[in-house]
């Protein structure tokens, strides 16, 4: 298996090559006059937004041998893609994104945002996290303005922008709820809403829906496609869950189980807005499934053998998971 | 309702023991003091002022005290949790340090500082310090990880990632360390007063024992069992009330 997928040959569904979607009439209109910030930097349509160039990451495990977890990761992003990253519970999928948002530190390799190499946290990239992460000590709205607090970003200005967002995620009436107080769904609502109040170029979801029943997931999908479309955002979306990922992505990056490679990557290009119970979309799934199943069955073979607990299983059917 | 009938039916009953054993007159009043010799002492020292006083002292001193030890003890404790090296060194010497009375610094106080404030400020700082200190780092480690990297992925850095994050994340964990290094800061101080003279509850106390005035102890010892127990119930229980229901915590039973 190489470790670069653009080697791997073309076959079904589209591999490699992915497209920026095009998106009809002006992505602002539904929201109204408020600014959403800047627009998204194209700094040139041949660099992208963020690539990532033969990144190696090992670590010391407690027997004391290192570890390999990720194996020279190439990928590129361009700018208001929507890529999702699949694979075995295991394969370094959270990391990658950790490694992108600059809280973690690669062994070797780069991670380039407009071309330039990444030297820590900075807010053009936000990470939104399976258990949201929000501030409990915070109201919904002191959560959402955040980010633009540390920005050093004026009162007036904040409120405005707090506003707009708590619209956009459609939790206009939660501004001073405390996070407990909402379900799992308006949770992670709340916490993309604070992603995207500062404004980020790009969005990191780690598995953001992997905890919600479906029906929320469902309409959270729809959400966030409605909102990726509108805002033109950058997104990296880890999942185990292949047929959200062929739901939501333009592309979808599948990685082997440990170390972590690209094993392949697959454009999905089905129009939007899809659905989960599509059958291209399932049809497309069922393809990708079966590129994954040889490494889940390592996951799943490693985890016995190592005794470990079994965490989160890559969800074959794509349904959801109890 | 049940719990205010308890409060009051326990309380009667162990004032109606100690009038009983009074009147009864086993001992004589200077060895077992009456309840109404208390009452009187307790209004006479009110109304000379002399109890005002004291508990104006002994307040501002704990109070300083104690600040000291939360700003020093929240520094600590974040930078053992923070650094293997420091938590082998200098946390395994708290650890043991724990075990030493505060009050056991009052003749090293006394040589550094001279017999003042400054002398009785180090003992309750000494006393309040471990328990405060051993709390922060404790929250520190018990906070969910995923506050830090949020915050710091939302841009928030150095002393910012420190007081609008790191602080209020950990502070569930640290609220009852913070609550025992109030107790120990206010015990540290009562006994440290009892050994210098001058104001303060603890002075007072020995002035009453000079006195072999045992209804002016008994009244003293009141007042000083009375705010300990009011700053523990009011300001630390408000506290945790303020924070279970931000937190979305049950409280604890």
């Amino acid at each position: 298996m190489s470790a670069n997928a653009q080697n791997i040959p073309a076959q079904f569904p589209i591999p490699v090559e992915p497209q920026i979607p095009v998106r009809s009439g002006n992505p602002r209109e539904r929201l109204g006059p408020v600014a959403t910030g800047r627009p998204v930097r194209a700094v040139s349509p041949e660099i992208a937004k963020v690539g990532l160039s033969e990144i190696c990451l090992s670590y010391r495990a407690q027997s004391g041998e290192r570890l390999l977890a990720l194996d020279h990761i190439n990928l590129q992003v361009k700018a208001g893609e929507f890529l999702c990253v699949v694979g075995p519970s295991g394969c370094g999928k959270s990391t990658l994104l950790l490694l992108i948002a600059g809280l973690h530190q690669q062994t070797s390799g780069q991670v380039l945002i407009d071309g330039k190499p990444v030297q820590g946290p900075g807010t053009d990239r936000i990470m939104i996290f399976q258990e949201h992460g929000l501030f409990p000590w915070l109201t919904v709205g002191q959560n959402i303005e955040f980010g633009m607090k540390m920005k050093g970003i004026g009162r007036a200005e904040r409120e405005e922008k707090t506003a707009y967002y708590l619209r956009l995620v459609h939790l206009g009436k939660f501004k001073d709820s405390y996070i407990h107080q909402l379900s799992g769904g308006m949770r992670q609502r709340v916490a993309i809403a604070r992603a995207l109040a500062t404004e980020p170029d790009v969005l990191l979801m780690d598995e953001p829906f992997a905890a919600l029943d479906a029906q929320t997931r469902d309409l959270l999908h729809d959400e966030l496609e409605r909102i990726w479309s509108e805002t033109g955002r950058t997104i990296i979306f880890v999942t185990h869950n292949v047929r959200e990922a062929v739901r939501l992505g333009d592309r979808v990056a599948l990685l082997t189980f440990r170390p972590g490679r690209v094993k392949r990557e697959f454009s999905v290009e089905l129009p939007r807005p899809r659905q989960l119970e599509d059958p291209h979309v399932a049809r497309v799934a069922r393809a990708i499934l079966d590129e994954l199943r040889d490494e889940i069955n390592q996951s799943l073979e490693a985890e016995y053998n190592e005794g470990v607990k079994p965490h989160v299983k890559p969800d074959l059917e794509g349904e959801s998971r109890v | 309702m049940k719990r205010a009938a308890r409060f009051i039916i326990f309380y009667s009953a162990l004032l109606g023991l100690w009038i009983l054993l009074a009147k009864l007159k086993i001992w004589p009043p200077y060895l077992f003091p009456t309840p109404w010799g208390v009452a009187e002492a307790l209004y006479g020292g009110f109304k000379d002022h002399t109890y005002w006083i004291a508990i104006r002292v002994s307040m501002e001193r704990v109070l300083i005290g104690y600040a000291i030890s939360v700003v020093l003890g929240m520094i600590l404790g974040l930078g053992v949790a923070s650094s293997k090296f420091l938590e082998e060194t200098v946390g395994g010497l708290l650890v043991s340090l724990q075990s030493l009375p505060s009050i056991c610094w009052w003749p090293l106080a006394l040589l550094w500082f001279g017999l003042n404030q400054n002398a009785i400020l180090f003992v309750v700082v000494m006393g309040s310090l471990l328990s405060v200190t051993l709390a922060m780092e404790d929250g520190r480690k018990q906070m969910p990880k995923i506050f830090g990297m949020a915050g710091r992925n939302l841009g928030a850095k150095g002393f910012k990632l420190f007081w609008y994050v790191l602080l209020p994340a950990s502070l569930p964990f640290i609220v009852s360390g913070l609550k025992q290094g109030w107790a120990f800061a206010w015990r540290s101080l009562i006994t440290a007063e009892m050994l210098y003279l001058s104001l303060g509850l603890g002075q007072v106390l020995m002035m009453g024992r000079d006195l072999n005035d045992m209804s002016a102890v008994i009244a003293v010892m009141l007042l000083i069992i009375a705010i300990g127990y009011i700053v523990d119930g009011v300001v630390f229980r408000g506290m945790e009330r303020h924070l279970q229901h931000k937190w979305g915590l049950t409280p604890a039973t």
